[in-house]
């Protein structure tokens, strides 16, 4: 607002702010942090950029060929492929575009050819960067290699590398992979509608009414971010599958397919709605509402004129968390998506299955597309929120009434129920012995060690990554946000940063794991070293979730008026001191919340870790993969539960160690 | 603290035992082999040869071959120890592999070393296709048991198989290249056309379809025998089939990385592979194994399922690779909606 008047006025004499001590060090600290985001997030998303647009293609002009007469005798000439090719027609141009695995025929360059004739062939590149198979033995100098015409037939060309669009042509070109974009479109639009709608009015519950047991319920909503996002899937299976407990309930529908990944994605991304929304709830200014009853307004008209504006920047926060969350998430699909393909999973097709990167930097970078629109659209929101908590607020506490609190009771054991449903059926899951033959108890499905994937060891290797990422992370991340939304000026550098802190939720982390392959694997890069330690496992996972909790940060840094800042300037106090003794310990809710986001996400992550782990840094959410994806469901059900036992107890702790400390810092909401 | 302690521990060690503790090389081992093999492996391993270490990667096999070609430029391996023939194959014809004819090649089977001069792989054990077919699901639906292949394409069983997707799982390429060897290429796609009828979903991993049919979820699982074997000791209700068309199997096998800092060691390392003793201990958990003569029978392993395994063209497989996924994508992927 303040920048659109300063728009207006006549261009007087240029005042430039002198740019103290403070903004420097901001300055300083934004640069520091920018540099970071730019070295983990966007040198390695453009090595995966440019592999996406590596395409391969055979250069006929770079092999050479002879032909002997039927007595084996060479008489000197020698032509290209390509000249045969033309004189030929053997191949389009369009059977010359290849993956990086391709792999081309010589014999049809001879229409005449016979295996078991006499006639001897000789093959060569023309350059150094020519290649070719006799078999499975690669050529790629530029010797000649005589060979009978049964050997001849084993020749294959092998491609070179190019750059271009042609992967991209191909990957529109078809229709299995196209159909995905659709699917994965439409999963997420209607997983985000039914997990704000249940994800807003669980925290308006909590927030808003005088219902009891708030705080159980409010852990209870945090569960499912415990666990990693197969683990629903899992449960799903042991309910709705055909041996399903609940089988009948689906009415012979399969919950394997968009079912099943919409049930899942409630699931997992509700508690990352319901921290945002409730954040937003959380801090409102009671003399708004004051000022609604007293002027008489219904209780419909003040919800939608003061609640839901209060809550609007949360809500559509909360709408594309959610949307990306469940459009870049692999795990759910892949356990429980049947023939429903999504593009994520197509991404671990192309690469896992097929070993063909550029195909699934490709699918990556039309995943990113909708992140960007949904950045676009935050932006355009955020730039008309203004601050809800200002220094004169008043905070709104709600008043009991019977028959709303019941209802919203009923509701938030309906939710409650669904996730501890869940949870309990994996429970019982990795308790039985042999579902659903023999379920006798037993604690056979615990011995990791003699499964596949990584045993006990790399349940304490996961703790080691999510005690690292949480202090670290949280440091980053705030200080990060802080600088972001507090720093005076500078706007360009800050718009810049704010994309940077944005691109990590639409990065699938299966992505990120192999944009860091690339570019950290690079002998030329100096940062080579960190690749195989747990160091590139706590970088990879902060870079990763650095989203949420930088939403989380900026979300309640809005929060404060920017007042705060022009008082501490106008009381002459370095912006520092105020970030410790203000900004911080007003925000401390938010803090925790980060560090126990990032703690409990650095359990479960999956996708991104998955190519960067090294043998002494293996991990218990990927051994729940390699689990599940051996067959060995009850296994992966039972380390998945170890997780959330593991989360759970750090939750608890985080709970008591943050009472003692809000207690103190937060005296100024109890009034 | 802690780490100090052990660097202290560690350097008082070092003092003490001289030249031993300074000589132990550590090798970095790429695996695909079940997790609960690999503790056997290398403590028989190490007890052979105490100045070595192994470190294991282990994850899936499409995972470590996509980690190994990523890693092309600036390998972390030193050693593949359990990995695909296919696998190992397209690794080779990327030239990553060390040619090194390990000390008693000679005494293995013939089909299990690579064929170059020296040999760039050396083969272990042979996994091989079967069916898994649950018993009291199959009773309950009414099916009868399947014996070849194409009785799988009776309407009888639609929606009733499961199958990995040969896009994701080495199992899955296995069974195509096997099909299209058994049937002929025209044949081959001929008859996947109307198995697809009858298929519930493709699954990511090999080992998957039989677990599913172990645990009743999918009556029919197309899988490998060795899977079989170990659910049906598990107690589930199975049984394991021996198409009689024939059976694909791909091996598993070990090379050395090209351009290793440890290479003795590795060699070392690669001629343990080959020895009997080795062998024996790959006889735990497989039928076949490259070293003629030892095999023992492993429980629940059907009969006849050495004699069913095709005459298969690991070359074939390799170099039509990419065209074969890329037909079996457009065919039967794009049907994401089928059932």
């Amino acid at each position: 607002m303040i920048a659109r008047d300063a728009e207006r006025l006549p261009e007087g004499p240029a005042i430039r702010g002198k740019l103290g001590r403070d903004d420097l060090i901001m300055r300083g600290g934004m640069v520091v942090i920018a540099l970071y985001l730019l070295v983990t997030l966007a040198f390695p998303l453009y090595a995966m950029l440019s592999k996406s647009i590596s395409t391969y293609s055979f250069d006929l002009a770079a092999f050479e060929l002879q032909v002997s007469d039927d007595e084996g005798r060479f008489d000197g000439t020698i032509r290209t492929a390509a000249e045969l090719n033309e004189a030929t027609g053997a191949y389009t141009p369009a059977d010359l575009i290849a993956g990086s695995d391709g792999r081309l025929g010589v014999t049809a360059f001879f229409p005449d050819f016979s295996f078991r004739s006499p006639v001897r062939y000789r093959i060569r590149n023309a350059t150094d960067d020519g290649r070719f198979l006799v078999g499975s033995t690669l050529h790629d100098d530029t010797s000649w290699q005589e060979l009978d015409s049964n050997t001849f037939r084993r020749v294959q060309l092998r491609p070179v590398e190019t750059r271009g669009l042609g992967n991209f042509a191909s990957y529109f070109s078809t229709p299995a992979l196209f159909n995905s974009i659709q699917n994965s479109i439409v999963i997420a639009v209607i997983s985000t509608i039914v997990t704000v709608t249940l994800a807003f009015w669980f925290a308006y519950a909590l927030n808003r009414s005088c219902m009891r047991f708030k705080g159980l319920f409010r852990l209870i909503a945090m569960m499912p971010i415990l666990v990693p996002s197969l683990l629903p899937g899992i449960a799903l299976v042991y309910l709705f599958g055909n041996q399903g407990m609940l089988k009948d309930l689906m009415f012979g529908a399969s919950i394997y397919g968009p079912i099943g990944i919409v049930i899942g994605s409630v699931f997992f991304t509700f508690p990352h709605a319901f921290i945002i929304i409730s954040t937003a709830l959380a801090i409102s200014d009671a003399r708004l509402y004051e000022a609604a009853t007293a002027l008489r307004a219904s209780r419909w008209r003040t919800f939608w004129t003061v609640t839901i504006p209060g809550a609007r920047y949360g809500l559509i926060s909360a709408a594309f968390v959610v949307f990306n969350l469940v459009i870049t998430d692999f795990g759910l699909p892949k356990v429980i998506g049947g023939q429903f393909n999504v593009l994520a999973v197509d991404i671990y097709k192309q690469v896992i299955g097929q070993q063909n990167f550029e195909m699934g930097a490709v699918v990556s970078v039309v995943l990113v597309i909708p992140a960007i629109l949904a950045f676009a659209i935050d932006r355009a929101v955020q730039s008309r929120q203004v601050a809800l908590l200002s220094a004169r607020s008043v905070p709104f506490a709600p008043k009991p009434d019977r028959k709303i609190d019941r209802f919203f009771f009923a509701y938030a054991c309906a939710i409650g129920l669904f996730i501890i449903g869940l949870l309990g059926v994996c429970q019982f899951a990795a308790l039985v012995r042999f579902w659903p033959y023999d379920l006798s108890l037993s604690l056979n499905n615990f011995q990791f060690d003699r499964m596949d994937g990584g045993g006990w060891g790399s349940y304490f290797n996961s703790i080691r990554l999510a005690l690292l990422t949480a202090v670290i992370g949280t440091a980053v991340i705030f200080f990060g946000a802080y600088l972001v939304e507090k720093t005076r000026g500078f706007r360009t550098g800050r718009a810049l940063f704010q994309m940077f802190a944005m691109l990590p939720m639409a990065i699938p982390g299966m992505v990120l794991g192999l944009a860091y392959i690339f570019f950290f694997n690079n002998p030329a890069n100096p940062l080579n070293a960190i690749y195989g330690t747990m160091a590139i496992l706590v970088i990879c996972t902060v870079t990763h979730f650095y989203t949420v909790s930088h939403l989380t940060a900026v979300t309640a840094l809005k929060q404060m008026d920017r007042e705060f800042e022009s008082v501490a300037a106008s009381l002459k106090q370095p912006t520092m001191k105020l970030f410790a003794r203000v900004t911080v310990p007003v925000c401390l809710p938010a803090v925790l919340d980060i560090s126990i986001y990032l703690f409990v996400n650095a359990m479960t992550t999956v996708s991104a870790v998955v190519f960067l782990y090294s043998p002494k840094t293996t991990l218990a959410s990927i051994a729940v993969l390699n689990m599940d994806d051996a067959g060995d469901i009850a296994p992966a059900a039972a380390m998945g539960m170890m997780i959330f036992y593991t989360n759970a107890l750090a939750r608890i702790l985080h709970l008591v160690a943050s009472r003692g400390i809000l207690a103190r810092a937060q005296a100024w909401r109890m009034r | 603290m802690l780490s100090k302690l052990k660097l202290t521990v560690a350097l008082t060690a070092g003092l003490v035992f001289g030249s031993a503790a300074a000589a132990q090389t550590e090798l970095t081992v790429y695996t695909a082999v079940e997790a609960e093999d690999l503790a056997r492996y290398a403590e028989t391993f190490e007890a052979a040869n105490p100045d070595i270490k192994i470190n294991w990667v282990r994850d899936s096999t499409g995972i470590i071959t996509a980690k190994l070609l990523a890693e092309r430029d600036n390998p972390q391996a030193d050693v593949i120890w359990g990995l695909a023939g296919t696998s190992l194959l397209l690794l080779k014809s990327e030239g990553m592999l060390e040619p090194y004819a390990p000390a008693g090649v000679e005494a293995l089977d013939p089909r299990f070393v690579d064929d170059s001069t020296p040999p760039s792989w050396t083969g272990m054990d042979a996994y091989v296709a079967a069916v898994c077919f649950n018993t009291v699901e199959g009773e309950k639906l009414g099916l009868s048991l399947p014996s070849s292949w194409q009785d799988l394409t009776d309407p009888m069983y639609s929606g009733h198989i499961i199958m990995p997707n040969p896009n994701s799982s080495g199992t899955g390429f296995l069974d195509v290249s096997s099909w299209l060897q058994i049937f002929g290429e025209d044949g081959g796609w001929e008859y996947m056309d109307k198995l697809h009828e009858n298929i519930a979903r493709y699954t990511h991993s090999g080992s998957k379809p039989c677990k599913m049919a172990a645990a009743g979820e999918i009556p029919i699982g197309i899988s490998f025998a060795f899977r079989g074997a170990k659910s049906k000791a598990a107690g589930a209700p199975l049984e394991i089939i021996v198409p009689t068309e024939g059976v694909g199997w791909e091996m598993e096998a070990t090379a050395i990385v090209a351009g290793t800092a440890n290479l003795e060691a590795a060699q070392k390392l690669v001629d343990f592979s080959v020895t009997k003793e080795a062998n024996e201990m790959y006889n735990t958990g497989y039928a076949v194994v490259a070293y003629p003569g030892i095999a023992k029978p492993v429980e629940h392993f059907p009969e006849g399922l050495l004699e069913a395994m095709i005459d298969n063209d690991f070359e074939y497989a390799a170099n039509n690779r990419a065209a074969i996924l890329k037909e079996w994508q457009a065919r039967y992927d794009g049907k994401s909606e089928a059932k």
